[in-house]
This record gives C-alpha cells, sequence and structure tokens, in this order.
C-alpha cells in the first residue's frame, strides 16, 4: 500500500542548526511517534510537512502527493494540531469554529458537536478562559471535524495532566480502528508513546538516528547492567553507551541477543524505555 | 476473554498476548470457531500497538490455532481432537508430577498420597 506520509532526503539549513537528509514513512492504519530531545528538528521537520516552512531540498508525498504543488488538496485532508493555541483568543469556541469551518470542503457539524459534548466543551466560552487541557481538546475536535485522514500533532500531550494525556491516548487509538487513518505526532514525553505507537522515528541533532516499529527497537534494544570488570573491548563494541560507577556499570545495547550470549549470568539485562534509549543515544552523539 | 498483559515483564507483549489465547483453547474457554477480537480493538483496548497484536495473531495462525478470513476476522481453528487431548493430559501430568515433587519433599509415601488424592478427587 501506498504510505500516506513520506519524507524523503529533506534538507533545511539555518545559522547553526542543519536538517539533514531527513527520510522515513507512514503507511495507512498506524501511529506514528516523532521522538527526539528539545531542539532536534522536530518542530521543524513538521513545518516543513506543513509547508509553513521553505525546504531547501527533498521531498515531501502526502497521500501520494507533492505537499506543495497540491498543498490546497492535501490540507484539506490533515488534521492539524499545534503545541501552541493558534485561535483567536477573545472568540467564544462556536465562534471560532464558524471562523474555522469554511476553510474545509468536508467540515461536518454533527462530528463536531459530537466532539464538544463528549470533551464536554463548553461552547459559549471564550477561548483565552479555556484551561490548557481544554484548548488541546479544541484543537483535536477541530481536526477531527472536516474527515482528515491524515492528524499530524505537534508536541500534542505537553503541558497536560496524566489524566487528559490518557483521554488523547484513547482519541487517536479510536482513530485508526478505521485502517484508512494515520497519526503522526512529535512528543518528548515518551511514556505516553511507550504504549500505542506502532511506529517510532527518532531524530537528534537534524538527523534520523532511526525510524522503525515500536516492538523492534524494544526487544532489541536491552538495558544491561552489571560489574566493571567484564567491559572489554570486544564487549563495549556492542553498547551505545555506558555509564560506570564505583559499583558496576549500566549501558544500552542495541543487540540484546549478542550480549546475552557473552555474558550470560554475569548481568542483568532488562526491558529498556524509549525514555532510557534517548537518553543514551543523545548522550553518546554529544561525546 | 481475560487477557492480561504486564508492561514490566521482560517477556515481549506479544508473546503474553500469544500464550494466554492458546492457553484459552486448550482449555476450551474459547471454543472452535468462536470469533476473536479484531486486531485494532483488542490493541485499541490493551492500550498497545497494533504492530504488536498483529504479530500475535500472526503467530497464533502460523501454529494453527486461529484462521484469518480476509475482510471478516480472525476465528479460532477446527482443533485436532485427538491432539487437544494429548495436551491437556499433558498438563494434568505435569500437575500430578509437581504435587508428586511438593510430597517427597516432606517424605509422603505413595499410600499417603493416593489417600490424599481420593479424599480430595471426591471433595472437588
Amino acid at each position: 500500500m501506498a504510505a500516506i506520509l513520506e519524507v524523503k532526503n529533506l534538507k533545511k539549513d539555518f545559522k547553526g542548526f542543519t536538517l539533514n537528509n531527513i527520510s522515513f514513512s507512514l503507511e495507512r492504519g498506524y501511529i506514528m511517534g516523532f521522538i527526539g530531545p528539545n531542539g532536534a528538528g522536530k518542530s521543524t521537520t513538521i513545518k516543513l510537512i506543513m509547508n509553513l516552512l521553505k525546504k531547501d531540498n527533498g521531498e515531501i508525498k502526502i497521500f501520494g502527493l507533492d505537499n506543495i504543488k497540491h498543498e490546497k488538496e492535501v490540507k484539506n485532508k490533515i488534521g492539524f494540531v499545534f503545541d501552541e493555541n493558534y485561535f483567536y483568543e477573545e472568540l467564544t469556541v462556536m465562534e471560532m469554529k464558524r471562523v474555522i469551518a469554511p476553510f474545509y470542503k468536508n467540515w461536518d457539524d454533527v462530528t463536531f458537536n459530537k466532539y464538544i459534548k463528549d470533551f464536554s466543551l463548553p461552547a459559549n466560552k471564550k477561548i483565552k478562559d479555556l484551561s490548557k487541557g481544554m484548548k488541546m481538546k479544541f484543537s483535536i475536535a477541530v481536526a477531527l471535524s472536516h474527515e482528515a485522514e491524515l492528524l499530524i500533532m505537534d508536541e500534542p500531550t505537553s503541558g497536560l495532566d496524566p489524566i487528559i494525556r490518557s483521554e488523547l491516548l484513547d482519541i487517536l487509538t479510536s482513530l485508526i480502528q478505521n485502517e484508512n487513518k494515520s497519526v503522526f505526532f512529535s512528543t518528548h514525553i515518551t511514556s505516553d508513546l511507550d504504549k500505542i505507537a506502532d511506529y517510532i522515528t527518532f531524530i537528534n541533532k537534524g538527523s534520523i538516528v532511526f525510524s522503525c516499529p515500536k516492538d523492534d527497537i524494544l526487544e532489541n534494544h536491552g538495558l544491561v547492567k552489571g560489574p566493571r570488570e567484564i567491559l572489554n573491548d570486544e564487549v563495549r563494541k556492542y553498547f551505545i553507551g555506558i555509564k560506570e560507577n564505583h559499583f558496576g556499570f549500566e549501558g544500552l545495547t542495541k543487540d540484546r541477543q549478542q550480549i546475552k550470549k557473552m555474558l550470560r549470568d554475569n548481568v542483568i539485562i532488562e526491558k529498556p524505555s524509549l525514555d532510557d534509549i534517548m537518553l543514551y543515544y543523545t548522550k553518546e552523539a554529544k561525546m | 476473554m481475560n487477557i492480561i498483559i504486564s508492561n514490566s515483564s521482560d517477556e515481549p507483549i506479544y508473546e503474553q498476548i500469544v500464550k494466554q489465547i492458546k492457553n484459552m483453547i486448550i482449555r476450551g474457554e474459547l471454543a472452535e470457531n468462536e470469533m476473536l477480537p479484531s486486531i485494532r480493538s483488542l490493541a485499541k483496548d490493551l492500550q498497545i500497538s497494533v504492530i504488536t497484536t498483529k504479530k500475535a495473531y500472526e503467530e497464533l495462525e502460523n501454529d494453527g490455532y486461529i484462521v484469518t478470513v480476509q475482510g471478516k476476522g480472525s476465528y479460532v481453528a477446527a482443533q485436532n481432537k485427538e491432539l487437544l487431548k494429548e495436551i491437556r493430559l499433558k498438563i494434568v501430568e505435569e500437575k500430578l508430577a509437581e504435587a508428586i515433587e511438593a510430597g517427597r519433599s516432606i517424605d509422603l509415601s505413595l499410600e499417603e498420597m493416593q489417600e490424599m488424592l481420593k479424599i480430595l478427587y471426591e471433595e472437588v
């Protein structure tokens, strides 16, 4: 099946920061998490996808169409959620909706009203009086009310409490029950992604570290703990990074099976979290 | 149908699902031709990725426990009755072996254990 979102050799040069040949693709019916530390290039990539920034080089295809040549057509089928509020603060929820709706060919009031009800959003309250969680839910209601097939979200969970975050995850998993739709979202709160994401794309310092199924990443990597004496050059080759202290070491390997074979019972191998993985890879890149 | 997933377990999540569904089929809690939840709804309910549930179902299908009909869903496959009985017998044997081991550790004789089994068999 053709990818719903395909980014190929994307390049953008800023003073002091380069987005370097970014490539990844997402199929229909799946959720992709886009992770990386602050300043890694997540928002820049998303802005390039949305054509809010001009790319220097590369190709972006959405629904198989060029994102700039077919911008109008493409954007009609994208739901976009920003981390910051980009609505008019002085308007009420309903007034704001009336401003946005005409921009979309397939705007559906019934769907919108259903979300407003589901999210218990106060229809006649001004946007500026909504809490951060409420604003986020309003953004999502807007993003989902015009039959969007691709939902793109920039840091949707940052600043939200765990209860609203969990509600959001529920909404996202409901969305992909229909095998036709996909979600692409950036975040640095990886515990949310640990659960629902199908694919993880990890960006660091403007380059992609990996882009693959989350299960593969979690199965192949291992958090290894053991005594320092067993660390030799041969063993070290299999580690992404190692932290040593007086009592032993902890390290991340991306070849769990090999380490198990080599070190057997001398070490404990645990399942890493995405946080662990992100931490070791970004630290390594600094050294 | 209960599926309990541990996120802290070292066992990959898809394996946990495979094991539990296999057990349900072996114990007869899931009957032949019974429909299984779709991979997407299972993923949603367990709050895990679709790829994980897909992998679990693929493995169950490869092992002959379920069949997937394109566009319809997954069903419990017709089981070989003899084989199923064999598996169940094996489970009983394993449990008995465990009990014997526990008995031996406190020096119970065969007669004492037989007596115990007899009483329990009538009670349970």
